[in-house]
């Protein structure tokens, strides 16, 4: 569990405050689940859970996309080609992207929550063939806020995928969909009977999405949501991240609304 | 005619599962409208008197700032309904409509409508179990945009 130093190969700026970094993986490979997370390290300064939000495909290349927020997240956003960090992981339950075989599948993503969501979306494109209709909705807060935004392009001009963005703010400028991405749940063509849901973004977000998916049929045990706390260990012994009776860092990150529910309701946790 | 507006109505997403009798009645008072991009379907603070079904396009939902940009608070498309405060005293619109493409709905006589459900009290509850799911996930949705949930950029 000792962090594996690793050299970042490449760097890109999404956003105003969030940085793409891509970490040269141990030997030639790192396997990984889509949803599941890394614990990075930024010598002298610390370590910090972050999603991996490249394709699983590409075994070759460890992505990370990372919101500078704090001291720990700010110097792993500003590291440059060459820089050296500490790699643990990857950690955590992912998305049951197998689970979503011959159904609908639906991604809902706000802000900076379609970064651990873009794993499996690479798979459902990859794997187009097993799922049924596959929709993608986006909200963010402005029209300068929307993440990985040329690739949701290329995605919006595929046919055999319906994807929406809208944001919460914008001027007159922005010709899209204004409101919140919740607002897209009831537009959107799916059999809820037969859908599984990927749900990532702010805590509220996620349960009223949820709720909206719920309230159009589909069932609770089949939306799925990634949760997030501080992590530290990663692998369930120091309890920060606990969350009821479980660990968010080892029983998740993504679990059901169905298991969740009642713990998205109280306040002291 | 009236039977072709009725088929619309009757695929359209808001009036999805009207009864017959009610449906017949609302299509009697509409009408084909088209909206060029640009052109307002209403201002706020004029009368109340046409709502709008959306079948293409896109219209913003804006409350107009004295001199600046309106604000946009929320875009319709097709399925939706643009404007609800034609049931509700004093049936004058709350904030302005735009259209931001080509637009075609159907327009339906806000006047004619209330007074049906002044008449007949079932239409009226009809309407306001139609209409209040609208205000209430336009509150919703307000009270998440006022949250700020996605956080600020620097």
């Amino acid at each position: 569990m000792l962090p594996v130093a690793r050299r970042v190969v490449r760097t890109r700026r999404e956003l105003a405050d969030v940085w793409t970094i891509e970490i040269e993986p141990e030997g030639d490979s790192f396997a990984f689940l889509p949803g599941q997370f890394n614990m990075l390290y930024a010598f002298g300064v610390g370590e910090a859970a972050i999603s991996i939000s490249g394709d699983p495909a590409e075994s070759g290349r460890l992505v990370h996309t990372i919101r500078a927020v704090g001291k720990v997240s700010e110097a792993l956003a500003r590291t440059r080609p060459g820089d050296v960090i500490g790699v643990r992981g990857p950690f955590g339950v992912g998305w049951p992207v197998e689970a979503a075989d011959g159904a609908d599948v639906v991604v809902v993503a706000g802000g900076l929550g379609l970064a651990p969501l873009r794993p499996a979306l690479y798979r459902l494109f990859g794997e187009r063939h097993r799922f049924g209709r596959v929709v993608l909705l986006c909200g963010a807060r402005s029209p300068k806020d929307i993440l990985f935004r040329s690739e949701i392009e290329h995605w919006r001009a595929r046919l055999d995928i319906e994807a929406a963005v809208t944001v919460d703010h914008a001027d007159r400028e922005w010709r899209g969909n204004v409101g919140v991405v919740t607002t897209l749940i009831g537009r959107a063509a799916f059999d809820p009977s037969n859908t599984v849901a990927f749900v990532c973004g702010p805590e509220v977000m996620m349960r009223f999405a949820a709720i909206e998916l719920e309230s159009r049929g589909v069932r609770p045990e089949a939306i799925h949501l990634s949760m997030e706390r501080n992590m530290k260990c990663a692998i369930g012994h120091c309890g920060h991240c606990q969350f009821g009776g479980d660990f968010v860092c080892k029983d998740g990150p993504v679990a059901t609304f169905e298991q969740l529910r009642r713990r998205l309701a109280l306040r002291e946790i | 005619m009236i039977e072709g507006m009725e088929r619309i109505i009757r695929e359209h997403r808001f009036f999805a599962g009207l009864d017959d009798e009610t449906l017949a009645f609302v299509a009697g008072c509409t009408r084909n409208v088209r909206f060029d991009a640009g052109q307002y379907l209403f201002h706020a603070g004029e009368p109340a008197n046409e709502f709008y079904l959306i079948r293409h396009g896109r219209v913003a939902l804006e409350l107009p700032v004295p001199g600046k940009d309106a604000i946009t608070f929320q875009t319709a498309g097709e399925g939706d309904v643009v404007g609800v405060s034609w049931l509700v005293p004093p049936f004058r619109w709350l904030h302005d409509a735009r259209a931001t493409d080509l637009v075609r709905a159907i327009g339906v006589d806000a006047k004619c409508l209330r007074r049906k459900c002044d008449d007949d009290h079932n239409v009226g509850y009809e309407m306001m179990q139609r209409f209040v799911p609208v205000l209430v996930d336009r509150l919703q949705a307000t009270r998440l945009q006022v949250l700020d949930v996605y956080g600020t950029s620097r």
